[in-house]
């Protein structure tokens, strides 16, 4: 699968289109998206109001006003054509502390015992790779990353929590992510970071970004608390 | 002084206190045309909910029409003014009085110290917004004034307006000349308790079936009380799903007026403070349309008709044309 062998042009509504590249999570599906949106923030194209990009699509707002959506379409279809395979930056890797189980982790006991692996196992499992971040997204600085060692694959909870605590590190199926701020939720929660992942002052707003790298590490309570005693 | 603050490009905004909190009814925020952009962050739009209604009360202040405004919910607002202010309230009819006397909404008018605003009690509709010449000043936050609740940024320290709170305007002179300005009658929309809704098709209206669609079009669906500035959830007839697809698809953009319909096959109206989602879409709400909807309450009824994208564009463009006519009208 991966790929579409021709990208679908879907109207959303009078004033959003929808390019959807592939309709599974793959890196390589996942480049395309980043590709073409570069492609059209070089482009600079008048009317263009925002570009939302998630793992296998592209949503454009446009203003139709300004910029019929005949004339949008072909200017993104040129655009496609012409798209270069060039390599992208290099990924950064940022390394996030996180302490794992206990009421920062509610569901490592339940993660384990799904798996038949001990807590440890789980832990030491989820920090032992590097994970790609497809997409921020759901809320401000959220990212969506994977996958997951097979091991620790698991599904969500069957009735989401009404409030998950930010700084919540979590698992569903093949994904890990972080909940940046305190938010109802369903994924598995196994443990928790004090790295703020999303300030609404900083340049950029958010610590991760689409295409980069996490990897996550263990810490005590005590390097927990320490941690956010030093940032307040 | 000035060609100071030129020299280091720092415009300097000169507010003036326009307003005190007397009592903040039950949501009270500050929105501008919302905010754009930051969407590769995670960052949703937020801002008005009915655009139409938030331009209009700008047009008439005077303003350019982007300008922070108070985004007010059902009843209970009281406003004292600290100063003279030209303001117009438009969107629902939420009888409003000045000084306890009824006070014509789509309307400009001068408020002078002392006066009080009130926002009784729901006539029809369900948000009004209130527009001050010069436009609400708080901190711009990633290229907007408008108030993102959850994420608890924007706005007035990203909440729902408080009492007490006392609220700025920018220091400009009252447009004098404005005052007693109408918004034209006919083009005042009417916010009635059962309306049609007209949408776009998709962009997974091909994971229903024929006859799910069919639900879809020739239902009325009554809005639940499970309703906020993120979605307005509906009850009524299940939307029937082709089996041979998930009820999930992978994540992508929103944009509001987005119809999600989960697996409960009971659609949701997205609205403007959230970025991404992963239930499929059946259809979107037009742009023209987004008023009405923003004035949905609970216990009010909907039906939905499938429109052309370019039957849609064309009352875009004559909705622009009024507005762009009555911008300017005292030229």
């Amino acid at each position: 699968m991966g790929l579409y062998e021709k990208t679908l042009y879907l109207l959303m509504g009078d004033r959003g289109l929808l390019l959807e590249f592939g309709d599974e999570i793959s890196h390589e599906v996942n480049e395309r998206v980043r590709r073409m949106a570069l492609a059209i923030e070089a482009e600079a194209i008048e009317g263009i109001i925002e570009t939302v990009l998630t793992y296998g699509s592209l949503l454009i707002i446009y203003n139709p006003l300004t910029l019929p959506i005949d004339s949008l379409k072909k200017k993104l279809q040129e655009i496609e054509k012409e798209l270069q395979e060039t390599p992208f930056p290099e990924a950064k890797l940022t390394r996030i502390p996180a302490v794992y189980g206990g009421a920062y982790g509610p569901d490592l006991e339940g993660v384990a015992k799904h798996c038949g692996i001990s807590t440890e196992e789980v832990i030491r499992l989820h920090c032992s790779k590097p994970y790609f971040i497809y997409m921020i997204g759901f809320m401000p600085g959220y990212p969506y990353m994977g996958e997951l060692p097979e091991a620790l694959i698991m599904p969500r909870l069957k009735t989401p929590r009404l409030s998950v605590p930010k700084g919540s590190v979590a698992i569903a199926q093949k994904q890990t992510g972080i909940y940046s701020m305190e938010s109802p939720g369903g994924w598995q929660i196994i443990g928790r970071t004090p790295v703020e992942l999303f300030s609404p002052e900083g340049k950029p707003p958010a610590l991760l970004q689409m295409g980069d790298l996490v990897q996550f590490y263990p810490i005590s309570e005590e390097e927990f608390k320490e941690w956010q005693n030093r940032k307040n | 002084m000035l060609f100071m603050r030129r020299l280091q490009g720092v415009p300097k905004i000169e507010k003036i206190a326009a307003f005190e909190v007397i009592e903040p009814g039950i949501l009270t925020t500050i929105q501008d045309a919302g905010r754009f952009g930051f969407s590769q962050f995670g960052v949703p739009p937020s801002g008005a909910l009915d655009p139409f209604s938030f331009r209009v009360a700008n047009l008439l202040a005077n303003n350019q029409g982007n300008e922070a405004c108070l985004e007010t919910t059902l009843a209970g607002l009281k406003l004292k003014a600290l100063n003279e202010s030209v303001i117009a309230i438009t969107g629902g009819n939420l009888l409003t009085t000045l000084n306890g006397e009824p006070l014509e909404l789509w309307r400009t008018h001068l408020l002078i110290e002392s006066d009080v605003i009130a926002f009784k009690k729901v006539r029809s509709g369900c948000r009004a917004y209130l527009s001050v010449s010069g436009g609400f000043i708080v901190p711009v936050v990633m290229g907007s004034r408008s108030t993102y609740l959850s994420g608890r940024f924007g706005g007035l320290e990203g909440r729902p307006l408080r009492k007490g709170d006392i609220l700025y305007r920018l220091d400009s002179p009252s447009p004098l000349n404005r005052l007693g300005l109408r918004f034209p009658e006919e083009w005042i929309p009417i916010f009635e308790k059962e309306i049609n809704i007209r949408m776009i098709p998709g962009p997974q209206d091909h994971h229903f079936t024929e006859e799910g669609f069919q639900t879809f079009c020739s239902s009325a669906y009554e809005v639940s009380p499970q309703c906020d500035r993120m979605g307005i959830r509906l009850n009524g007839p299940r939307i029937e799903r082709r089996v041979d697809v998930g009820e999930s698809i992978i994540s992508e953009g929103f944009l509001s007026g987005a119809i999600q319909v989960p697996g409960d096959g009971k659609p949701i109206i997205i609205l403007t403070e959230l970025v991404t989602g992963g239930y499929t879409k059946i259809a979107t709400i037009i742009s023209t349309d987004l008023t009405k909807v923003a004035q949905l309450k609970p216990g009010d009824r909907v039906r939905f008709k499938p429109i052309s994208i370019e039957e849609a564009h064309q009352l875009l463009k004559e909705q622009e044309d009024r507005l762009q006519g009555f911008g300017n009208p005292l030229n």
